[in-house]
């Protein structure tokens, strides 16, 4: 048993009796400045319900999701399931002082990277003076060249931002990458706290508790603020792929909360270079799409041609100024887990700051000494495709077989520029409900922050904890469940 | 499309809240129409196949389910599809049959999709009540269906019906999509209805004369609309081919009766228009108008008595004509 655990009462090691955190950071009971007194609080109320208790509210959770269809689709084979997030009654904790580093790091992020997106689709100065390699940026799959010379309002190219944070076994906070695309998982952030108040009114009680019910009033006022000039007040859909979207659930929730209207390509036409959504009684004019559809799908006429989801003509009325894409187009090559490793340099160029969130230590192996070294220590590292994303095609070292490390050389060997190699953090745990009681799982970090005119972080977050026992990987297609996060005030 | 057609939007900018108010996505529109339209079928489909089978056992045997698949006109693919046209198979082709569009199972499928493009606009309650019983229609299997099992699971379908129907009224906006959804649902039950009393009465006029199969013919038909009570309160003291035609075409009063469901239809529409800059309506009204003469028109009238079918199939054609005017002024993408 950990040592941090001498000071909790009785009760909490009648349900903690044989929680033991190992070597790693938990993140309920290490101990830290401030909080003492609600984490008392929630171990005490926990060990009064006891675990028996806890597996019944947990069923309870996860029926009601089910019913209420929070649900992602798994396509496998020809058959698409609706699955939920398992959810993890025991929340996550983020005391006051932890919150206020995440929160003024990951605004300091989304203000660097919009700076860069700016630069990069116009003087290019962090390229031409040579602090980025020129190639890294220019020959990026994510760099779109339609988007040089475009202003953006209030310089904003990513307005939802995902950053991705992990803890070392001493509680440090390390951004693991950068989500500036259309990062998703908020939706969970805000129904696990909705599923929590349903089935756990008693053990939020007296303790402050930051909300997250606010995130769709934020966006909207994010949105509504880099509508284009004049629109007294800015029609803003969210452009979502459908129904058969794995993340339809999410369209759907972040609309609803937005107050603005669900569509499809299909509902959405350009005339003259104007976007209009097809209504009941004729066209009615778009100021912003809060869109949900990768670049390459946006609109057909300039990106994949085969694209049914788009909006044909939809680049050129936001080249002209006349609709809003949120995000813009081309931040791809912003949140590139090759450019990541350069983040503390672009923040250090445009804000002359230190990384308030530092960065994990990364190789990029396009470099031929960060390669050897890769190679070299394949057993010990993690090493990830950059264009990747959902936790697939990355190689975990310690646990790999040597079957699996071999197969990977060679793949690694052959396309050095398309991997990243990280040393393999020990990645803090939280307790979780298991089969065999209270046990410890690894868990990440996603705080959302959302710029329109300045930058809002939400204070919470998606805590993705991983299943299985000794599990670094998360991601919700691969075993990985999800926790409420509690910012306390 | 013509850029002339921006015209009808509320384009004002200045009107800009009470423009978003009042806006509908046209996809939404068609979506919201027909779940209206399949919850109204999967209900009356559950009324027929449960009266069918209680009085299938009285003393007619199967033959009823002849009947049955003569409201759907879809006896010739019963046939096709079950030969033996057992009135087990009946049962199995109205309930669980997917690929038949007028089975319960294939209604709900549509009913689902549809509230899955809805979850946006309608109330949570009202989506998390059709997903769960969306998962129990899809769980259904032949044991269900087994005689003994039928009338509580007709029971239970009429139940989620009337429970979906009951969060309509009380926690769905009710701003457009809320007189769409009432729309297609009054629609489909004025075309239910006719069904219905077309397929007793061809069924009547090839069946040997009899006069107290007559009584359990109409009795049945009147079950089958939830009409038998209020029936005999109207008329207490016949019940006669012509005073039961009459009552479920034309009785004022009646929530099943093609009159009330056709005017309700009407006032919809008449609300709508004034409420919504709907500029299209023309057309959807029109072709109620013709569908209201044919309702009050004496001369229609006098048909019952001796071309009751021909009658009916000017009916159902009129409703079809309002259904696709209706879709085509509001909800379809090409002329909206």
């Amino acid at each position: 048993m950990a040592e941090s655990m001498a000071e909790l009462p009785g009760g909490l090691q009648s349900v903690l009796a044989r929680y033991d955190p190992g070597g790693f950071f938990c993140e309920l009971t290490a101990p830290r400045e401030g909080g003492g007194r609600e984490v008392r609080l929630i171990a005490e109320r926990l060990a009064r319900l006891g675990v028996e208790e806890l597996r019944r509210r947990a069923r309870q959770v996860e029926r009601s999701l089910y019913d209420l269809g929070v649900t992602f689709t798994v396509y496998s084979d020809a058959n698409a399931i609706d699955r939920i997030l398992p959810f993890d009654l025991i929340p996550r904790v983020l005391f006051a002082a932890e919150w206020a580093q995440i929160e003024a790091g990951v605004a300091q992020r989304v203000r660097a990277l919009n700076l860069f997106l700016h630069d990069v689709y116009h003087d290019q100065h962090i390229l031409k003076d040579g602090t980025i390699p020129p190639e890294l940026v220019l020959n990026n799959a994510n760099f779109r060249s339609e988007m040089v010379g475009v202003d953006l309002k209030h310089g904003t190219y990513i307005h939802v931002c995902g950053v991705d944070l992990v803890r070392d076994e001493r509680g440090r906070f390390f951004v693991l990458e950068d989500n500036g695309r259309t990062p998703s998982g908020v939706s969970y952030v805000i129904e696990n706290r909705h599923a929590m108040l349903r089935v756990f009114p008693d053990l939020m009680a007296d303790i402050g508790v930051r909300p997250v019910d606010n995130y769709g009033l934020m966006l909207r006022a994010a949105l509504s603020a880099v509508a284009p000039s004049g629109a007294a007040e800015p029609r803003v859909v969210l452009l979502s792929p459908g129904i058969y979207n794995s993340a339809y659930f999410e369209h759907v929730c972040l609309a609803r909360e937005m107050g603005a209207w669900l569509v499809e390509g299909r509902d959405l036409v350009a005339i003259d270079d104007r976007i209009y959504m097809r209504t009941t009684a004729g066209l009615m004019p778009v100021d912003v799409i809060y869109r949900r559809i990768n670049d390459d799908f946006l609109d057909p006429d300039v990106f994949r041609p085969d694209s049914l989801l788009g909006v044909r003509g939809v680049m050129a009325a936001f080249r002209k100024g006349n609709v809003a894409l949120a995000n813009a187009i081309g931040t791809g090559v912003a949140d590139d887990k090759a450019v990541y490793a350069y983040v503390p340099k672009i923040i250090r160029y445009y804000l002359d700051q230190d990384a308030i969130l530092p960065n994990v230590e990364t190789n990029i192996c396009r470099e031929p000494a960060a390669l050897r070294y890769t190679l070299d220590n394949l057993d010990k590292l993690v090493v990830k495709p950059v264009g990747e994303s959902g936790g697939y095609g990355l190689l975990v070292g310690p646990t790999a077989t040597r079957e699996e490390i071999a197969a990977f050389r060679e793949r690694l060997v052959h396309d050095p520029a398309n991997y990243i190699s990280q040393p393999t953090l020990k990645l803090s745990v939280a307790p979780t409900l298991t089969e065999d009681g209270i046990a410890p799982r690894h868990v990440d970090f996603r705080p959302f922050a959302i710029t329109g005119d300045r930058t809002w972080v939400l204070p919470g977050g998606l805590t993705r904890v991983a299943l299985k026992q000794g599990s670094l990987v998360v991601n919700s297609s691969q075993g990985g469940g999800s926790k409420d996060t509690w910012v306390l005030a | 499309m013509t850029a002339g057609a921006t015209g009808d939007a509320a384009t004002d900018r200045s009107s800009g809240l009470d423009a978003i108010r009042s806006t509908l996505p046209a996809r939404y529109g068609d979506a919201i129409f027909w779940l209206g339209r399949y919850l109204e079928r999967i209900e009356n489909l559950a009324r027929m196949l449960d009266v069918t089978e209680s009085y299938a056992r009285d003393d007619r045997g199967v033959g009823n389910w002849r009947s049955v698949a003569q409201i759907n006109g879809d006896d010739v693919r019963f046939r096709e599809r079950y030969p033996a046209a057992t009135g087990a198979d009946a049962l199995r082709f109205y309930m669980l049959d997917g690929d038949n569009p007028t089975s319960i199972r294939f209604a709900m499928r549509a009913a689902y999709q549809n509230a899955r493009a809805l979850r946006p606009l309608i109330s949570t309650e009202m989506w998390a009540q059709l997903n769960v019983f969306n998962k129990v229609i899809e769980g259904l299997g032949p044991v269900d269906i087994a005689p003994s099992r039928l009338s509580e699971l007709c029971g239970r379908i009429k139940e989620g019906c009337h429970t979906h129907a009951g969060l309509i009224e009380a926690t769905l906006y009710r701003d457009q999509g809320w007189y769409f959804y009432q729309m297609g649902k009054y629609l489909e039950r004025a075309d239910q209805t006719t069904r219905l009393l077309d397929a007793q009465y061809q069924l009547l006029m090839t069946a040997p004369e009899n006069a107290s199969a007559d009584r359990v013919e109409w009795q049945l038909l009147l079950r089958a609309a939830a009409g038998y009570h209020a029936f005999r309160r109207v008329s207490p003291r016949e019940i006669s081919l012509q005073a039961v035609v009459g009552f479920l075409l034309f009785d004022e009063a009646f929530p099943r009766s093609i009159r009330m469901c056709v005017r309700t239809v009407g006032s919809l529409l008449e609300r709508l228009r004034q409420t919504y800059p709907m500029l299209r309506s023309s057309n959807p009204l029109e072709a109620y108008d013709a569908l209201d003469v044919s309702l009050t028109d004496r001369g229609f009238a006098r048909l019952i008595e001796t071309k009751l079918h021909d009658y009916l199939d000017l009916l159902q054609q009129q409703i079809g004509a309002l259904s696709t005017a209706i879709t085509a002024a509001y909800f379809d993408p090409d002329t909206v």
